[in-house]
């Protein structure tokens, strides 16, 4: 950000007679160069969310191609009445929340140590991305293998006796573990990006003002790191608002476990009912344009879209 | 002294603590995969009997080799088309001058934000009236698609770190811009390519969303939909060893890619983190 800053001026330093030429073959090699990715990511995205809007219209049923016709709202009206949807949300924002809140800690402890560790720097860096790394579906497997009585380590170690995934708790238990130890690094990295942008000079100030390492932290580390903490804190919000693999991984949704994706997911290509489906899709992505705006409108994170412009 | 060395077994503590959680899942799948048929519902951590009939297994059954192929080549495929699109918009939007700037990066996040499970029924459904469902192109395309914001906004933010006088001098020596781009700044983004290369090719290795909906057979089945679907000895049986040595097999590249550039990935994922 710095050097676009300063090297802006040079930008638009050679200022000859031929500039509004200049500045429009400028415009048109822009065009060129961006047009790809905005067709693509609009192409892939807005025709198929356009479609899902249509086909959430209509009583579109694969098994039943030959009923297919608009019935305007129902299927907004059918899902929105039934208790499973509102399960689901439950169930969608009680992983959210707790899984979000366990990673935002343990995220931070570990970007602290990423950040100031004196030696093993690059081996603690590297081992611990290895769960951002690994595949979703391997890192809800080792865990999953690791719960179960049949193959687990884990009820051995602490000589359970009944199968943890077979009932409720134990399930939620083993499926936030696993999204925690998959996910913190990722949020430790986007904290340690705000980390480096603290100066040490004030650390040096306030201790020789006597402040506790505590004190500094909250006075100093976290107002400091406040955008970088909304950026993670969004992101793994609402990355955590769409989980499906793990829940895929321990039972698709069986035991109170089903999330929105995962009911999502099970309407369309279980049940073949892609009228109902894609309502449900349709309201999944306002849920998360909701949750998008307000953290932008609610946490200051507005500077997100427009932090890029100098 | 005494205060370095409490210093010193403190960071020895912490690092040990990091290291143990981030590596216990990963050597319990190691030696899961590494247990006969017959222990590996033992429940102990380390194998009482040493085997590695489940890797000979897997290599054997048909489903898992053309499911490594099917994840190599898309991943790779998808990869490279979303670093160069978007290679282009970020050299734009790091270096040029146009209106619009702000909308193509407000897209990009919004696509980044997208759930992408929304796009499962209308793409399924779409997919199988062209016929791209279960092919590669048809998870190559959404890969590359939700590929691209991340990149542009890695790549923007290291192209913004190359120094201008470069490219300015280069056409004053008679280069056009797009030459600028090619011979000058190219070059010198080698490294920032190739950070977000490794970011993205992670990426569309580890999906399983549009893996598991929009492939059904060995012909476009990926490794993450595959060991999902493994097929145990009976329907009531799970296939423990296969699942275990499989995912070793799909973590082995991912690891060393982690461990090899770590620096790499560190830098690129803050300095898209700060700017974006």
């Amino acid at each position: 950000m710095s050097t676009g800053a300063v090297a802006a001026p040079g930008a638009a330093a050679p200022r000859h007679k031929g500039l509004t030429e200049r500045a429009k073959s400028e415009r048109r090699l822009a065009g060129m160069l961006v047009g790809p990715a905005a067709v693509v990511m609009i192409a892939v995205t807005a025709y198929p969310i356009i479609d899902a809007i249509i086909l959430s219209l209509q009583r579109s049923d694969l098994r039943f191609p030959s009923q297919t016709k608009f019935i305007g709202l129902a299927n907004y009206g059918h899902v929105l009445s039934a208790p499973v949807w509102w399960q689901d949300v439950l169930h969608t924002v009680i992983i959210t929340v707790i899984t979000v809140s366990i990673q935002f800690v343990l995220g931070m402890c570990l970007a602290l140590v990423m950040h100031r560790v004196l030696f093993a720097r690059g081996l603690v860096r590297g081992i611990a991305l290895i769960p951002y790394g690994i595949v979703a579906v391997v890192s809800a497997y080792a865990w999953q293998l690791a719960f179960s009585l049949n193959s687990g380590w884990i009820p051995k170690l602490f000589s359970i006796t009944s199968d943890p995934l077979s009932h409720t708790f134990g399930l939620y238990v083993a499926i936030i573990i696993a999204e925690i130890w998959k996910n913190t690094p990722f949020m430790a990295l986007l904290l340690l990006a705000g980390l480096a942008l603290v100066p040490d000079e004030l650390h040096e100030a306030a201790r020789v003002d006597g402040a506790t390492t505590w004190q500094r932290f909250v006075r100093i580390t976290l107002p400091l790191m406040k955008p970088a903490i909304v950026v993670a804190l969004l992101f793994r919000t609402l990355d955590a608002f769409r989980i499906f693999d793990t829940i895929y991984i321990f039972g698709q949704g069986a035991q109170n476990t089903e999330s929105l994706s995962m009911l999502n997911y099970s309407t369309l290509l279980n049940r073949l009912n892609l009228g109902l489906g894609s309502a449900v899709s349709v309201l999944l992505f306002l849920l998360v344009a909701l949750i998008a705006f307000v953290f932008m409108k609610g946490f200051g994170a507005g500077g997100l879209s427009t932090g890029d412009e100098r | 002294m005494s205060l370095r060395a409490r210093q010193y077994s403190g960071w020895s503590v912490a690092i040990f603590v990091v290291i143990v959680v981030s590596l216990v899942p990963v050597v319990w799948i190691l030696m899961l995969s590494l247990k006969t048929s017959a222990s590996a519902t033992d429940g102990s951590f380390i194998p009482h009997h040493w085997t590695l009939s489940n890797y000979s297994d897997i290599f054997k059954q048909g489903i898992f080799t053309s499911a490594l192929r099917n994840s190599i080549g898309i991943a790779l495929i998808s990869t490279a088309l979303a670093v160069v699109i978007a290679s282009a918009a970020a050299y734009a939007i790091a270096r040029l001058d146009f209106p619009g700037k702000s909308i193509i990066l407000a897209v990009s996040l919004g696509v980044a934000m997208f759930p992408q499970i929304s796009l499962v029924g209308p793409l399924y459904n779409l997919w199988r009236q062209i016929g791209l469902y279960d092919t590669w192109p048809g998870l190559i395309i959404p890969y590359m698609t939700f590929a691209l914001p991340l990149s542009i906004y890695t790549l923007q933010a290291f192209f913004r770190e190359i120094p201008w006088e470069l490219e300015q001098a280069a056409q004053v020596d008679g280069a056009t811009p797009f030459q600028a781009f090619r011979k000058v700044i190219v070059p010198l983004a080698t490294p920032g390519l190739v950070t977000t290369f490794i970011i993205v090719f992670i990426i569309c290795w580890n999906d399983f969303v549009f893996a598991i909906s929009l492939t059904s057979t060995t012909a476009a089945q990926t490794v993450p939909a595959a060991i999902s679907s493994f097929p145990g000895v009976s329907q009531f049986t799970v296939p423990y060893g296969d699942i275990a040595a499989a995912a070793v097999v799909v973590t082995v590249p991912v690891l060393l890619l982690v461990m090899f550039f770590q620096r790499r990935i560190v830098s690129g994922l803050t300095a898209g983190a700060v700017k974006g």
